[in-house]
């Protein structure tokens, strides 16, 4: 049912498309009810006992238990109305086994002891029936147990306590800002997400998590009645690991230059001041020669183009051909790894995976298979170092440890290998976007994100943007439209000829990265300085219906 | 969990009894189901769900509140129900709030099978070991997937509307891959009626192509005449069908819009060979024949001969222009001919076959013009042949230059979207001067 009804919802919104997939993941609660405690740690405990205990005394050989509470929170708005506030809660339990050498999951919403139980008992059961067609056990990566722990996203203000009346007056106010600058429509809205979730395992780990994400968010548009043309222009924030402190903008926080850009805290009222002046330029813009050009791509933007080209393909199931059905499979395969020289990129290219970034989307303490979480290389001065990995995929690269890649979108979904953060790391010398501009004859300046696509294993993409600035001999001469860029990834990370020092580094992220069958979606981040990229070919993408 | 219409019909209205809104509006909604995932030649996970929920609309003027739950006993519903009323007055006014409908007459749909929803573990265990036989003896690694569902849903509200609708549904999707990454092929099939599932046939095809797109050549981008096999021409004009909404194309911001004001309404916007309509009747590709505001859903024709008939009127956007509103439609049927897809190659002198597409994005909502890839099997076809297999292209084309680019339609097939599931009822069509702009290694 959640597919068709989501199905029937995207169908009538492609102007403003604005809730994302996840609405539909809960049940709609009073906005006051986010705040009640939920069922309190001891009990937890006492119920996850009973969970792992079941499922050892019907014959699994390890066993996980989640017990969940994922609230969110959705404040939808266009022009001068609030088109809806929805809050909505999922409260449940899944449980993971290993029996005869094979996986087995079950969940149930049934959170009581005679509902853990009977879990537990369908999980061994499933994975009883699975063992007969596999081909070889599961390996699993040893993991110690960490007792009883706990981890909470370093929030200041739980965006879930401000009342909807506030939230829903400041998006108002963005869209006045919107109106009175000249936009004929806009959207706004703020998303908001609270995962509550507890794990324990029969390692001996019994984990208390409380996990924050917001992503305030908006679209301009304008359009010219006269040629039938419409333009619009994105916010440039990001979802983030954060409170609603996200929303109170500091000085540190912004970014000069042709627009202003936000790290840690975002100016939403500033913000789309200017981006109703952007789409203005927008409709006058000039339209793109195709050619070559030198690229010059801001975190706004990169992010993504890190996204799919760098963290999709270094999945190690995708590697594998676990997703060789559904997301693709990857052009970094163990030979490039094992040769320990595939030139993945250029020497500026050092791509570091984590999960503990302050403010990111993967920020967790421990992954949901009780690992506690870290950082590595991926790609090290250009090369293909590692990948991420799961415990049961650790000893295929050689592994004594799992590198805590694992998550579940729900309490009712099973977990598996999903991306950390995955970051361009800044240049080592002092090297601002200023300077970065001034050396370029003829290019291309790109802010925020737009159009995507690559193909199954991750060689060719597309990229669309916000808005795009020509470069000429140095100089910024102007904004195009009708841009997209075209490359190789691996032709094009070796065209990285520069990378901007640490001052300039910011995340961007999103909260629907999408996996599996039936789909889940993952939230993550990507950082990094604004970066070079020489001679990338760029297509003009205007046609005529 | 599945209700008949008698049971839904009774719990309804017990819920609506305890309602003291101004209006009130009860859905209910249940399903049963499984799926199985297997990749490598072996199972990698499966799942069983079962759920039932009923949800609360109440409203007081212009203030709505909606609250949901899955818990049945009286006190739990009564609770439901409080909870939405407490929600409408908390609620800000909507101004595009509408009243709800009253009783109409709907149809029975046929979208309710009893073999699918008689479908258990065993059944697609049994239905992914088929398959992953013929990809072994074809020395490939299989990877797919099986989801089967069994819905209902039932709707029931203060101005005495009642409906009832029960569908069954199952999808399956396999890739298969030979050892050396050289060659991949593709199936995908979506259905009502499991027993017209036949997991042995498709992953046939898609070994066949896997083997047969080996070892591909590179042949220069550029402009080409293309047959899309329905899979591949579905996923691309599924982005195409949710633009069909008055609202956007009235405000300027839609493909449908017109320059100087207004929609495209009664324009020649692609070629006469194009009708695509929605009929929940049609036995092929059955919808429901209500929609969730509750309006009866019958056939109608979105573009005849390529002008554009109807768009989708909100209750809202209807009074707003003074029309009558036009629902969304349940499913979507484009018409075709009598070609087969053979019959389609034998009369290309020089073209690409394509069986598939991947990762579609919209470039440009302005002309529609969207961006993917080929994949699992791109041929190129000399003189009514299949001559040899071609290293996949990325595209920039808008589906509906295309759909006046048309050379000729064959039969409609029933096909899913690969992205969303959905089923179409498509034809293979051949395509000039569809745009190839680059292209690329993916296998």
């Amino acid at each position: 049912m959640k597919r068709k009804d989501f199905l029937q919802l995207s169908a009538m919104s492609l102007g403003a498309v604005m809730l994302p997939k996840f609405a539909l993941l809960g049940n709609p609660i009073d906005p006051l009810q986010a705040l009640e405690e939920g069922m309190t740690v001891s009990m937890k405990k006492e119920l996850a006992d009973i969970a792992l205990n079941a499922a050892k005394s019907k014959g699994a050989t390890y066993a996980d238990v989640r017990i969940g509470r994922y609230l969110n929170q959705f404040i939808v708005t266009r022009e001068n109305r609030v088109q809806g506030v929805s809050n909505t809660e999922s409260f449940g339990v899944g449980i993971r086994v290993i029996a005869n050498g094979s996986w087995g999951f079950a969940a149930s919403n049934n959170v009581t002891r005679e509902g853990i139980a009977k879990t537990a008992e369908r999980a061994v059961a499933v994975a009883k029936a699975n063992a007969k067609i596999i081909t070889e056990p599961v390996q699993l990566a040893p993991q110690q147990g960490y007792g009883e722990v706990n981890w909470k996203t370093p929030i200041e203000q739980n965006t879930f306590a401000i009342p909807v009346k506030d939230k829903a007056d400041l998006l108002l106010k963005v869209n006045s800002i919107a109106m009175q600058g000249g936009a004929n429509f806009v959207n706004s809205a703020i998303l908001a997400v609270n995962e509550q979730k507890y794990f324990a395992s029969t390692d001996g780990s019994y984990i208390d998590q409380d996990i924050h994400r917001i992503f305030p968010t908006f679209t301009v548009t304008k359009t010219n009645k006269a040629t039938g043309k419409f333009e619009t222009r994105k916010s440039l924030s990001s979802p983030v690991g954060m409170g609603y402190e996200y929303l109170t903008p500091t000085p540190e926080s912004k970014v000069s230059g042709i627009v202003t850009r936000y790290k840690d805290r975002y100016d939403i009222l500033e913000d789309v001041k200017n981006a109703t002046i952007d789409v203005d330029q927008k409709l006058k813009a000039k339209t793109v020669e195709p050619g070559k050009y030198d690229l010059i791509l801001d975190p706004s933007h990169l992010w993504l183009t890190i996204h799919e080209s760098v963290a999709h393909p270094t999945e190690l199931d995708r590697v594998l051909g676990y997703e060789a059905n559904y997301a693709g499979t990857s052009f970094l395969t163990l030979d490039k790894w094992r040769s320990k020289n595939f030139q993945f990129g250029s020497k500026h290219v050092n791509i570091v995976a984590d999960k503990l970034q302050k403010g990111s989307l993967g920020a967790v303490g421990y992954d949901d298979e009780g690992v506690k979480c870290g950082e590595w290389d991926l790609i090290k001065e250009g090369v293909l170092v590692n990948y991420q990995a799961i415990r049961d995929q650790a000893h295929i690269i050689g592994l004594k440890q799992s590198q805590g890649c694992c998550y579940a979108q729900s309490w009712e979904d099973v977990q598996f290998q999903r991306m950390p953060n995955v970051s361009l790391q800044p240049g080592k010398d002092t090297l601002s976007v200023d300077d970065m501009i001034k050396n370029v004859e003829k290019g291309i300046y790109i802010i925020g994100d737009g159009s995507f696509s690559i193909d199954q294993q991750r060689y060719n993409f597309q990229f669309g943007g916000q808005t795009f600035y020509e470069i000429k001999d140095g100089k910024i001469a102007g904004m195009l439209k009708d841009v997209a860029y075209q490359a190789n990834t691996q032709e094009f990370w070796n065209s990285c000829t520069a990378v901007a020092d640490a001052r300039d580094y910011r995340l961007g992220g999103a909260f629907n990265d999408g996996k599996g069958q039936p789909a889940q979606s993952n939230a993550v981040s990507h950082g990094s300085s604004t970066a070079r990229f020489n001679g990338v070919n760029v297509i003009n993408t205007a046609r005529k219906i | 969990m599945i209700l008949s219409k008698a049971e839904a019909q009774v719990l309804l209205k017990k819920v609506l009894g305890y309602s003291k809104a101004e209006a009130c509006e009860i859905t209910l909604s249940g399903s049963e189901g499984g799926n199985i995932r297997y990749a490598r030649n072996a199972v990698s996970t499966a799942g069983d769900i079962s759920t039932l929920s009923v949800s609360v609309n109440a409203t007081f003027g212009k203030k709505t509140g909606t609250a949901t739950i899955n818990e049945f006993d009286d006190a739990s519903l009564k609770k439901v129900v409080q909870r939405a009323e407490e929600l409408a007055q908390l609620a800000p006014d909507n101004p595009e709030h509408m009243p709800l409908l009253g009783p109409a007459d709907f149809k029975e749909a046929i979208t309710y099978v009893p073999a699918t929803a008689a479908a258990t573990p065993d059944t697609r265990a049994e239905a992914v070991a088929k398959s992953i036989q013929v990809a072994k003896e074809a020395k490939l690694e299989a990877a797919g997937f099986i989801e089967n569902t069994t819905s209902f849903t039932a709707v029931m509200n203060s101005k005495g509307l009642f409906a009832y609708n029960t569908d069954t549904d199952v999808i399956f999707t396999i890739t298969t891959r030979n050892q050396e990454g050289t060659g991949s092929g593709y199936a995908a099939r979506g259905f009502n009626d499991i027993s017209k599932l036949d997991t042995y046939t498709a992953t046939k095809i898609a070994t066949a192509k896997a083997n047969g797109s080996a070892n591909a050549k590179a042949i220069e981008p550029g402009k080409y005449t293309v047959i899309l096999e329905p899979v591949a021409a579905a996923y691309m004009m599924e982005n195409m069908f949710r633009g069909f909404d008055a609202r956007n194309a009235d405000e300027g911001r839609s493909f449908m819009s017109k320059p100087g004001g207004g929609n495209r309404l009664g324009e020649q916007l692609m070629d006469e060979k194009v009708t695509i309509y929605s009929d929940p009747f049609n036995t092929e590709l059955p919808g429901n024949t209500w929609n969730r505001e509750g309006f009866p859903l019958d056939k109608i024709n979105w573009i005849e001969k390529g002008v554009v008939k109807n768009l989708s009127y909100s209750q809202y956007w209807a009074q707003q222009k003074g029309v009558k509103p036009v629902p969304f439609p349940s499913n979507i049927i484009m018409e075709g001919g009598d070609a087969s897809l053979e019959d389609l190659i034998k009369t290309t002198e020089k073209g690409i076959l394509v069986s598939r597409l991947w990762y579609i994005r919209m470039v440009d909502p302005q002309s529609l013009l969207l961006t993917g890839l080929t994949r699992d099997g791109t041929f190129y076809i000399e003189n009514g042949q299949i001559k040899y297999p071609i290293k996949n292209f990325r595209f920039n084309e808008s589906p509906v230059i295309m759909l006046n680019n048309v050379e000729a339609l064959g039969r409609p097939e029933r096909t899913i979207s690969v992205e969303s599931y959905r089923s179409y009822l498509i034809p293979p069509m051949k395509i000039r001067d569809f745009t190839f702009t680059s292209l690329s290694d993916a296998v």
